[in-house]
């Protein structure tokens, strides 16, 4: 078989990988993007090369942002291949993807990992019903398809995106019957001390205080510290109510739709297939990959930009591709040194104005306690349907670790391969046996990282 | 039978228009749109049913995680809806639990071939499986 | 977790260094031979044979060069039904255990031929007292309708079965527990010392002390037996299985190479790779395996790979158990084999009660290390 060799192999085209292509193919290497999206743009910027949305109003001018990297990846000299799902990648670089039904594989010089992120898992009881979505999801149907949520519609949760996707659809003209802030009391006070480093980042706390402003103005009722979150079903299956408490009162509100949100983490599944090392970052509560600070991993030769290597936020991942790719550039004697420290220093500088803010607003959101740990009768494995409570039982037995738990209730053995339960399933057996999450540890991720067909497969055999 | 409200189109951008069926029922949305953005569309929730205890389902996240959005499209039982492009005609039906399989029909002139077939990893001799 | 804190604790009338299947098994006849017993583990992410196998409670061809082997796992195939029913009465557990017969697929001609005549040599070993059929591709779909037209027949085996291995460690451990057991997986025991009553056991996290001591920790044993005079010549093999998602029974009987679970799930397997301490997965084995399993049964083609995993098997440099007891410090005990599943009945039964009261009427001679000196 003859695999085509690439300089580099960048997984994922949003944010990161385009702008790290785009940077690349300057310096002339032979340059491949997989993504299995249809388009380009990643997550933020999904369908930007086609918006479904008429009133570019709704969206706002950060999303429209995304069309000057697609410009960028466009005049560069890459090959893309949407729709590519990969599902392997080997320690020597060989990669195999799968894309219309037919497993493909290439190899790379330099890999560069911008897989991104994933909303946080946000347990709860009723979490599981039909009619309760992430806000992303709302985001991603609003974005690529121009479509809204049916009414009754409540958002709940914490962190920024959910207040901008409820601005987006507010100014879509879609009623919300409330926003359910669940960031606990004292978050504010807690995270004061990390707002001047944020303040070197100006621009966006104003955008989001604008947001806040934004959201009062529209009259939408705005309930804070909100806990106990619990979504019930009607006669037919369907989320009917939600129920809550505020200030020790139980309040139920009819609801057909609810959009929840708990920030986002790190989509590990292929840097953990890969064995790479991985760190806990406490005031994010998730694992992300050891990088040093030119995103390459504790394997030489693989790199990680953007949200996949720490969530960072669109812009920080633009800037973090960028230098990623001066950097692989580098390794590949295309520039010395010195040049790439210069030709490095703004995008350096912008970089580290995006995370100055990270940690107030990390620290500002940090789920509640009862999204990290939710109660016994929440299903934190949705696949195999297991309970927080089950899990509990099994650390009663003995169990010091999720693999252990997965061997004995089959939590995170689902086609969504742990994606949804492995942070909860961690926390609750750090919380049972009182050690930090680090030490608890994650999944044992092999590849491949997404189903594929037995006959895909086999064919890689012929 | 689509039963729950449907979720609503803004004025779009678009021009080319598609019809997908929902459980047979015709449905017109929006080229480019998702097979779980068409369930949507047309109110099909429960989407899917799930294989230990049955319960109903439907997509979540839209971005390939939680595999919550698993549908029959044409024929073929749990295709991930989100990440599915719907296009022209296509059948799109909820998913019930467990897939069937469909059965292979072997023809007797099958046999005849088998018994002259030799092929590779004859190598491989009577392992012991268990091992 | 439970904290063992008190020396008096940490002491045991035996200790089995080891929670996997066969470390448990044994742990559970001990205890019904009357006996205290703690299990000494490790934590979550340790090399474990008893979460990777493939599930099979397997007899045919098991054996072929050595009778006393073949015997003992038709045994332990035989004890498995009551084996089974004994965790289900006490946990509630049913382990899947179905053993209704075996088939072992053969992709060509030459290839069934040579395996009908090992079993057949394999009769003859056993007086005769040995049952197996060999089947031609016509035969075979009257056992499975699916298999494809590549495949050449199969052997079946009417003593083989299978049974979910996962539940299996689970209902060993509840069971264990229920009767008072304890395990402590706070650490790696890295030293084992003979003292006048016993053994210490001393792991980072504090020290045990044991009457008697069983080996039991799979490829762990290997540095641990010389420490009481026992040697374990162990070798990682490892094994790639491929699970796939959920599909509605097809598959009656389990193969050689894929079988189906009672939750629907198929699995196809498994690799035998020498790699060292390597648990990790490989494009190019699953890609071979995949491409078997479609060969054998072409239906398989459309089936969903959901997840891979490799697993180091625990091998001996024969592939056969070894079974002793240490002359140099009495009391010392080694346990371990390849094929825990199978074996489980039978360590459970005569092998915990040959630890517990130092005799026994299976032929253990055999499975001792010295024949990899001699
Ligand atoms: C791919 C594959 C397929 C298989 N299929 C089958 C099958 O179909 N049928 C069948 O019968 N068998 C099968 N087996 C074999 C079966 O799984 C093993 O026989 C069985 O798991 C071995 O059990 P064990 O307890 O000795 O080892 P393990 O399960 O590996 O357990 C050893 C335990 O000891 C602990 N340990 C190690 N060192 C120490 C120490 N110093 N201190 C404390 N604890 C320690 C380990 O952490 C571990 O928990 C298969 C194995 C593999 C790899
Ligand atoms: S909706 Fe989550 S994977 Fe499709």
């Amino acid at each position: 078989m003859n695999i085509p060799v690439y300089d580099l192999v960048i997984i994922g085209a949003g944010p990161a990988g385009m702008s790290a292509a785009a940077t690349a193919s300057s310096h002339g290497l032979k340059i491949v993007i997989l993504d299995e999206q249809t388009a380009p743009g990643g997550q933020i910027y999904r369908s930007i090369s086609n918006p479904a949305i008429a009133d570019e109003n709704i969206l706002g001018a950060d999303y429209y942002h995304g069309r000057s990297l697609l410009t960028a990846m466009r005049y560069a000299n890459v090959d893309y291949l949407p729709g590519s799902i990969v599902w392997a990648v080997s320690p020597d670089l060989s990669i195999s993807f799968s894309r219309a039904g037919k497993s493909s594989q290439i190899k790379a010089k330099k890999l560069l990992i911008a897989t991104g992120a994933q909303e946080r898992p946000v347990p709860f009881p009723g979490w599981t019903l039909p009619g309760v979505l992430t806000c992303g999801a709302a985001q991603i149907l609003l974005k690529s398809s121009g479509l809204t949520p049916a009414a009754p519609l409540i958002l709940a949760g914490s962190g920024p995106l959910l207040l901008l996707i409820a601005a987006q659809l507010n100014r879509a003209g879609v009623e919300i019957e409330a926003i359910l802030d669940t960031t606990p009391k004292g978050r504010y006070l807690k995270s004061l001390r990390y707002l001047p480093a944020a303040l070197r980042n100006l621009p966006l706390l104003i955008k989001g205080v604008g947001l806040l402003v934004e959201l009062k103005r529209s009259g939408i009722r705005y309930v804070n510290n909100v806990s106990q979150l619990k979504a019930l079903p009607g006669s037919n299956q369907l989320l009917s109510k939600l129920q809550y408490s505020v200030d020790n009162r139980i309040e139920t509100s009819s609801c057909t739709t609810l959009l929840v949100h708990q920030g986002v983490v790190p989509n590990v599944q292929l840097t953990r297939a890969l064995q790479l090392e991985h760190q806990w970052d406490e005031l994010q509560q998730c694992w992300k990959p050891s990088l040093d600070s030119w995103g390459e991993s504790s394997q030489a030769g693989i790199f990680v930009a953007g949200d996949s290597g720490g969530i960072a936020g669109a812009r920080a991942a633009e800037y973090m591709g960028e230098l990623t790719a001066q950097r692989i550039a580098q390794q590949l004697g295309k520039l010395n040194k010195e040049s790439l420290l210069k030709q490095t220093a703004k995008a350096g500088r912008l970089l580290y104005q995006q995370q100055a803010i990270r940690p107030f607003l990390d620290a500002m959101y940090q789920p509640a306690d009862e999204f990290l740990k939710p109660s016994d009768e929440t299903l934190v494995c949705r696949c195999e349907e297991v309970t927080a409570g089950q899990i509990r039982g099994m650390v009663a037995q003995g169990c010091t670790g999720p693999n252990q738990t997965k061997a004995f209730s089959r939590a995170g053995m689902g086609p969504c391969q742990g994606r949804l339960c492995g942070l909860t399933v961690a926390q609750i057996i750090a919380d049972e046996r009182k050690v930090p999450v680090k030490d608890v540890g994650y999944y044992k991720i092999r590849s491949p990282i997404k189903p594929l067909t037995i006959g895909e497969i086999a064919d890689l055999a012929e | 039978m689509p039963n729950a409200l449907p979720f609503k189109r803004l004025t779009t951008n678009s021009t080319e228009w598609i019809t997908v069926y929902i459980e047979g029922q015709p449905v017109k949305i929006r080229q480019g749109d998702s097979a779980a953005a068409a369930v949507l569309v047309a109110g099909l929730q429960p989407s899917r049913t799930t294989v230990v205890s049955g319960s109903g389902r439907a997509p979540y996240c839209m971005m390939g995680v939680c595999f919550e959005c698993l549908l029959k499209i044409d024929g073929v039982e749990n295709v991930q809806g989100c990440m599915t492009p719907a296009c022209d005609g296509m059948q799109i039906v909820s998913q019930q639990q467990a897939r069937q399989l469909n059965r292979t029909d072997f023809s007797d002139s099958d046999l005849s071939s088998a018994n002259l077939s030799n092929k590779n990893l004859t190598d491989k001799k009577n392992e012991d499986p268990s091992v | 977790m439970t904290q063992f804190s008190t020396d008096s604790q940490r002491r045991a009338d035996v200790c089995v260094l080891g929670g996997g299947i066969v470390g448990l098994a044994v742990a559970l006849g001990l205890q019904r031979n009357g006996l205290s017993v703690t299990i000494l583990d490790e934590g979550d992410s340790a090399l474990r044979a008893s979460r990777g196998n493939f599930g099979l409670v397997w007899v045919q061809g098991k054996g072929d060069t050595l009778p006393e082997y073949a015997a003992i796992s038709r045994l332990s195939a035989q004890l498995w039904a009551n084996h089974a029913q004994q965790l289900k009465d006490a946990t509630g557990i049913d382990v899947q255990l179905q053993q209704r017969g075996g088939l072992f697929l053969c992709l060509s001609e030459p290839e069934l031929r040579e395996r009908q005549a090992m079993l057949t040599r394999m009769r003859v070993a056993a007086g005769g007292d040995y049952p197996f059929e060999t089947l031609d591709l016509q035969q075979l779909r009257e056992f499975i309708p699916e298999a494809g037209p590549e495949v050449a027949g199969a052997t079946w085996g009417p003593e083989d079965g299978h049974l979910n291995p996962l539940l299996y460690l689970r209902a060993m451990t509840e069971h264990f527990l229920q009767r008072g057991g304890k395990i402590d997986n706070s650490g790696k025991i890295s030293r084992i010392e003979p003292t006048d009553s016993g053994f210490t056991l001393t792991s980072d996290a504090g020290q045990w002390h044991g009457d008697q001591v069983v080996l039991a920790a799979g490829l762990g044993n290997r540095d641990l037996a010389p420490q009481v005079g026992l040697s374990a010549p162990l070798v990682p093999n490892r094994g790639q299985v491929l699970i796939c998602e959920r599909v509605k029974p097809f598959l009656n009987y389990p193969t050689g190479h894929v079988r189906q679970t009672n939750e629907g799930t198929l699995q196809l397997g498994d690799s035998k790779e020498d790699v060292g301490f390597d648990p990790g997965t490989t494009t190019d084995v699953i890609a071979k395996i995949a491409h078997r399993a479609s060969q054998m049964f072409p239906l398989l083609r459309d089936v969903r790979l959901i997840r891979a995993w490799g697993a180091l098997r625990v091998m001996t440099p024969d592939g056969y158990p070894l079974y002793e007891a240490s002359k140099q410090y009495p009391g010392a005990y080694l346990v371990t084999c390849h094929s825990g599943v199978t074996l489980g009945a039978l360590h459970e039964g005569p092998i915990a009660d040959w630890i517990a009261s130092d005799r026994t009427e299976l032929p253990l001679e055999v499975f001792n290390a010295k024949r990899f000196t001699l």
